[in-house]
């Protein structure tokens, strides 16, 4: 029994991770009905990013981490502003294939800057700390921290969404672009500036994956999925709901994980698959697509 | 005296809906030729290649150029075929040719299913769908410890020596056993890359051809119009599940070697085959051939710089896509007005 409740516990906080790593996909996804296939590798790419910090200047990851946000963002506006912009329209193929390129490239450029080699970022006595919770149940402080950033990085976004001008401008444009046009809304500035938020919030997601796990170039394929399966189960443009879809797959793996350990990531897709048929448009859709 | 709207409707009765091009009669021939290429095993190897990525291309076309059904999956029905191919060979003891066909019928039924799941996503969401089901299939097939679950297994030569046509070849062209299965594979590989181009250009002659570009130009007036627009998009993805196993199934004979790490590869059955489709062309038949003609060349060329070679890939493919979205076929094409498999229809006034 407790052992099943260590599951759920360890399911949750697993789900924090998957929904830092689906919040920034959520909210451009929401705002500009972009799919970003280079997502995942983005947020390895900014793991890179904190981890260069951190060995060659000798910061604390956290430190580093904070280091790497506005650089983040500065390459999350850049990269929709030169590159993206261009892509998004009517057309469905523009910018599935763009940020898929992007996908290969960032892969490719991290393996000939980094090599093959797995990373670690590497925090201390913290790593394993771990809280007890009595009757042979204990919970990582990590972890913990992981679900908490999750939790504050929801709110926060929430706040910007639906307490700022900024906010009113984002919801204006997913909701319908050509009126907020009329507005005087610059949607490219607004793309731009949504971009730069979610390279934030990647950033964010790549501290908890390095210290987490090891890490190479080529697990941004495979962390995207996952991200993806949070928003879809989540609903377009409900971040609660991201928050809601990563606990999902996390509680979906650590179960299927605790029958069989090679089934880990195979009932993580099949829990998104059952949603899919059941509900294709998410658990709790907020906007129209 | 008929007044000015009889005119109008007698001139337009005058058109008729042409389809041939005098270009589409040359290429007939020059396929020919290519049957008779034998001679070295290294340029057979490389043709078979050339041949597969292209089958494959042609399929993905079908798919995401005409269907709008833009799929990142479709290396899901690529290892299907290798391991069917691999389960009926050394399972049951079919023979490879049969079993080559037999794998892409079996992918055809189990795309049926997976369909009803992915066909719940639209747009984009259909892409990230068709992606998970492949990488459940990869994980699927891992479980199987009779094909050597997660690290794959190898084809028994035994399993191919008795290959249909065998002896014959050896004779034919007084060659070793090896060399002889290199030839019939590129037999068949040669069947599919021209099959493929004739099965996408048969499909869109017919009426189904007719409600996908319908459905293309506006799905709502399509089905307003009558046309089911499930069924048709059904139809498609089936029949590529089916040809995709089959070129699944001979890449796996070829190679003789399956893991599911390789056979569900997105970068090899995925991202490779939409740069061909892409450079070349999307939306036109003739855009996947030049496609992969450049991608062949500059993987020749350029493969041994490994990440660099990748990273220019990828670039070539944002530059075409943003600047020259109808690639390099569809620029020739909207320049010079040819078409080498001619499926528009076309309104023509016959000269008087």
């Amino acid at each position: 029994m407790l052992d099943w409740l260590g599951t759920i516990i360890q399911g949750v906080l697993l789900g924090g991770l998957y929904a830092l790593f689906a919040a920034g996909l959520s909210l451009i996804f929401g705002i500009m009905r972009l799919v970003n296939l280079a997502h995942g590798d983005l947020i390895v790419l900014a793991a890179f990013a904190i981890l260069s910090l951190a060995t060659w200047l000798g910061f604390d990851p956290f430190l580093a981490t904070l280091l790497a946000m506005p650089a983040m963002f500065a390459a999350g506006f850049a990269l929709q502003h030169v590159l993206l912009n261009r892509a998004l329209g009517r057309d469905l193929l523009p910018p599935l294939l763009v940020t898929f390129g992007l996908s290969i490239i960032i892969q490719n450029g991290l393996l000939e800057a980094f090599t093959a080699d797995s990373r670690r970022l590497r925090l201390g006595a913290i790593e394993t700390a771990s809280i007890e919770l009595g009757g042979n149940l204990a919970i990582g402080v990590m972890p913990l921290l992981t679900l908490g950033s999750a939790i504050a990085v929801v709110l926060l976004l929430n706040l910007l969404f639906y307490r700022t001008a900024l906010g009113r401008a984002f919801r204006a444009t997913s909701d319908d672009l050509e009126i907020a046009q009329l507005m005087g809304i610059d949607h490219h500035r607004i793309y731009s500036i949504a971009m730069g938020i979610a390279m934030v919030v990647a950033t964010i997601a790549a501290l908890y994956l390095g210290i987490r796990s090891n890490f190479d170039p080529t697990i941004g394929p495979a962390r995207l999925i996952y991200a993806f399966e949070a928003v879809i189960i989540g609903g377009l443009g409900s971040l609660w709901g991201t928050l809601a879809g990563g606990v999902i797959i996390g509680l979906a793996q650590t179960f299927g994980a605790k029958l069989n350990p090679e089934w880990q990531i195979l009932a993580g897709h099949i829990a998104f698959l059952v949603v899919v048929v059941l509900r294709p448009r998410g658990l709790f859709p907020r906007a129209e697509d | 005296m008929p007044n000015g709207d009889e005119n109008q409707l007698i001139e337009l009765a005058q058109y008729r809906i042409e389809t041939k091009t005098r270009a589409s009669a040359i290429l007939a021939l020059a396929g020919v030729a290519l049957v008779l290429i034998f001679a070295v095993r290294g340029l057979i190897q490389d043709l078979i290649f050339v041949f597969y990525m292209l089958a494959l291309a042609q399929c993905w076309n079908l798919l995401a150029g005409y269907a709008g059904l833009v799929s990142v999956g479709q290396q899901a029905f690529v290892g299907l075929g290798g391991y069917l191919l691999f389960a009926l060979t050394i399972g049951a003891g079919i023979d490879p040719i049969a079993a080559v066909v037999l794998s892409g019928l079996i992918a055809a039924v189990f795309a049926v299913p997976t369909a009803f799941v992915v066909f719940r996503l639209r747009g984009p969401y259909f892409a990230i769908g068709s992606w998970v089901v492949a990488e459940v299939y990869r994980l699927v097939f891992a479980q199987f410890k009779q094909l050597g679950g997660g690290t794959g297994t190898s084809l028994p030569p035994s399993a191919t020596n008795e290959i249909f046509g065998i002896e014959w070849v050896k004779e034919m062209f007084e060659v070793r056993s090896p060399a002889a299965r290199d030839i019939i594979t590129y037999w068949i590989a040669l069947a599919l890359a021209a099959g493929a181009p004739l099965l996408v250009y048969l499909v869109l002659r017919s009426r189904c051809g007719l409600a996908l570009f319908a459905i293309r130009d506006s799905e709502a007036t399509a089905e307003s119009a009558g046309v089911d627009s499930f069924r048709a998009k059904l139809g498609v993805y089936v029949l590529v599940a089916a040809a995709t196993g089959m070129i699944g199934a001979l890449i796996y004979l070829q190679k003789a070697r399956i893991s599911p790490d390789a056979a569900f590869s997105v970068l090899d059955w995925s991202a490779y085959v939409i740069f061909i489709v892409i450079i070349g062309g999307v939306g036109t038949i003739e855009g996947p051939i030049v496609g992969v003609i450049v991608f062949y060349a500059m993987q020749h060329y350029l493969a041994d710089f490994g990440t660099w070679y990748l990273i220019l890939l990828g670039a070539v493919a944002i530059v075409i896509m943003l600047f020259a979205p109808k690639g390099i076929w569809g620029y020739v094409a909207q320049r010079y007005r040819v078409a080498l498999f001619p499926v528009q229809r076309m309104l023509v006034r016959p000269h008087e």
